[in-house]
């Protein structure tokens, strides 16, 4: 029996890599540094800018990010690696959040779930090999007067029908919300282009 | 006050063309609560909002004022926390306060953060709430611009920053002490209490952290007074609250009420739930968000407030929010669904409750798959009794909502249970087997 093994003596890291933050990014980070008694403080802030900015958080983003906060690279991925939200390998231009909990669940959210794999030919936690969509199921997104509802990116879908998934999954502009935005946790530069600057899926290579 | 005379309170402006902007909000008589508070002294705020008796709505049910009254009198820095990371499921009354009328969130944050003498008050808000976080902040952008945040507030030297921390994904750091840590950057672990974050908390300094709906209380109670406070609803949980009612009824959402609405009335009354969908039968109600219990279709007549439920065997009226199980839906599955969420959520410090509840997830998987056992029922019934904070093992009390659920679903539906184990068929218990071993 063998299984894949990981070189420890490897640092997951190249260190004479060029940076993957720019100077932008940086700087937004900076920016949250006043509204907070420590730099550890902004960890979760400048987590969602680079996530935004990165369309995921790298190895080597969490080494930089850590040297900006002044914190061991080790925190960074302490912390980051107890939430859900965040990603550290290359996501989908959208990400497909399906909701699993108990009201969902009573009307009928396994279905929906059922026909989004489906339709998009992915399980739970994988990527479309275009790169569109990755799939993901979470807890309660606490809207469940709409059950079943699901998240695409910003926008949540409300009482969702397994047979629209095909339609609604098609639709260009089904994570649009039709509201002004705040870019307070966007990458900069975000609301001129339309797309996440580098949404990073699908070519699967890592830094 | 009977509930036929009720008007909505903190649902006011809930569908209100514009009521989401600061001039809809003034011409309604938005912040006239907060320019009577700023003429008042801050014991007198406080002294006025426990006179209220302001029980927490978050889900403990704690006094405001009484939390407020831990403060170190001698304290030179105080910290405000917002816990909008309404994560209970199926709870999701927050959410509709945030985008009906943000402004009244933010201004009872102002009197609160007032009443508390705090200089910075942080607006945690869980991820998936990306509209309520736009229109929040664009509401603080507002305040911001008309001079009710930052520094002076109305010209009475009152200085106050509100910035808005958005989660990641974490049902635990709805705990008080792990949205400190959260928002300190760090893994939402829960913290051993005392010190109580009112000595101790966020930053190391003196903080308060409140829930969205019992800010949102705080304009009413300055504006109409303690008294009036004191007169809706009965006494000992008094003031409005809002209710959520979702799963197969014809109306679900979030509807405000005194607290003598029984549960029967939240699911059948045509201004509320409006009656099951297709005329189908209750099975099970969970009345209280999932962590508190489960009633059966016997116990409809449970009273909405902070008595009542302790007499029907859950832990509390929780956050109010009821799910409703029809009879098409196997009791099973529900466990299942629950005992996953638990042990999904479990933040993993303290070992009966990540071991704990990591079991009663495979113990009720395997029930849903249809191999269930019947002494697993016992070991359900059982194994949360050794791992709830009241007994005094856990951080925080992730694990008695993760008991009360799984444990009064397992006494008060025993015999479906044992039945569905009777019915079981072997092929598929030997199939199941061979997956799971």
């Amino acid at each position: 029996m063998s299984w894949p093994t990981i070189d420890r003596n490897q640092s997951p890291v190249v260190s004479d890599a060029p940076a993957v933050l720019n100077d932008a990014v940086r700087e937004k980070i900076r920016s949250f540094f006043d509204r907070y008694d420590t730099k550890r403080a902004v960890l979760l802030p400048a987590l969602h800018v680079v996530q935004d900015a990165l369309g995921y958080v790298s190895w080597k983003a969490m080494m930089e990010i850590a040297e900006l906060l002044g914190i061991h690279p080790s925190s960074v991925f302490d912390t980051l690696s107890f939430y859900t939200h965040f990603w550290t390998h290359p996501k989908g231009k959208k990400v497909v959040v399906s909701c699993r909990n108990l009201s969902c669940t009573i009307m009928g959210g396994a279905k929906v779930l059922d026909a989004i794999k489906e339709e998009l030919g992915i399980g739970e936690h994988q990527t479309t090999e275009d790169g569109r969509y990755s799939l993901v199921t979470e807890e309660c997104l606490a809207a469940c007067d709409h059950a079943p509802c699901l998240l695409i990116n910003e926008k949540l879908h409300k009482c969702v029908n397994p047979a629209d998934v095909p339609a609604l999954l098609a639709d260009e502009n089904n994570d649009r919300l039709d509201m002004p935005r705040s870019d307070l946790f966007d990458a900069p530069g975000r609301s001129e282009s339309s797309e996440p600057i580098a949404a990073g899926g699908g070519n699967g290579k890592k830094d | 006050m009977a509930i036929a005379d009720f008007k909505p309170v903190l649902l006011q402006n809930a569908g209100i063309d514009g009521g989401c902007t600061l001039d809809v909000y003034r011409s309604r008589g938005g912040y006239e609560g907060l320019a009577k508070t700023l003429k008042m002294s801050t014991d007198e705020v406080v002294e006025e909002v426990a006179k209220a008796n302001l029980r927490g709505r978050g889900g403990a049910g704690f006094p405001a004022g009484v939390k407020w009254g831990f403060l170190p009198k001698d304290r030179t820095q105080t910290l405000l926390c917002v816990n909008a990371d309404e994560s209970e499921p199926p709870t999701f009354c927050n959410r509709v306060l945030m985008e009906e009328d943000p402004h009244q969130l933010i201004e009872g944050t102002i009197i609160a953060g007032y009443a508390t003498k705090a200089q910075i008050a942080y607006i945690y808000i869980r991820v998936e709430f990306h509209e309520q976080f736009h229109i929040l902040q664009k509401a603080l952008d507002e305040a911001y611009a008309a001079g009710l945040l930052g520094k002076n507030i109305l010209g009475s030297g009152y200085d106050l920053e509100c910035y808005i921390h958005r989660g990641a994904g974490a049902y635990v750091c709805g705990e008080e002490t792990g949205l400190i840590e959260s928002i300190e950057g760090k893994r939402g672990y829960p913290r051993i209490k005392p010190p109580f974050p009112a000595v101790e908390g966020l930053f190391h300094q003196p903080t308060v952290v409140n829930n969205v709906e019992t800010l949102s209380c705080l304009p009413h109670i300055m504006t109409r007074g303690a008294d009036w406070f004191l007169g809706v609803g009965p006494e000992g949980s008094n003031g409005p609250k809002l209710f959520c009612i979702s799963g197969p009824v014809n109306r679900p959402g979030c509807y405000e009420s005194t607290m003598e609405l029984t549960v029967r009335e939240l699911i059948e009354d045509p201004r509320f739930g409006g009656g099951m969908r297709d005329g189908k039968k209750i099975k099970a109600v969970l009345p209280g968000g999932i962590s508190m219990g489960i009633l059966t279709a016997d116990e409809l007549d449970m009273k909405l407030d902070f008595a009542d439920p302790r007499n029907y065997g859950l832990l509390g009226l929780g956050t109010a929010a009821a799910v409703v199980v029809d009879e098409d839906t196997d009791i099973r599955l529900v466990l299942a669904n629950m005992a996953r969420f638990y042990s999904h959520e479990s933040c993993g410090q303290c070992t009966q409750c990540r071991e704990g509840t990591a079991w009663m997830h495979k113990m009720a998987s395997r029930l849903a798959l249809g191999a269930g056992r019947m002494e697993d029922l016992d070991l359900l019934f059982n194994v949360p009794d050794t791992m709830g904070m009241m007994p005094g093992l856990s951080i925080c009390g992730l694990s008695d909502g993760a008991a009360f659920a799984i444990k009064t679903t397992v006494k008060k539906f025993r015999n479906e249970l044992e039945e569905r184990i009777r019915e079981q068929d072997d092929g598929v218990v030997q199939n199941v087997l061979a997956v799971l071993n």
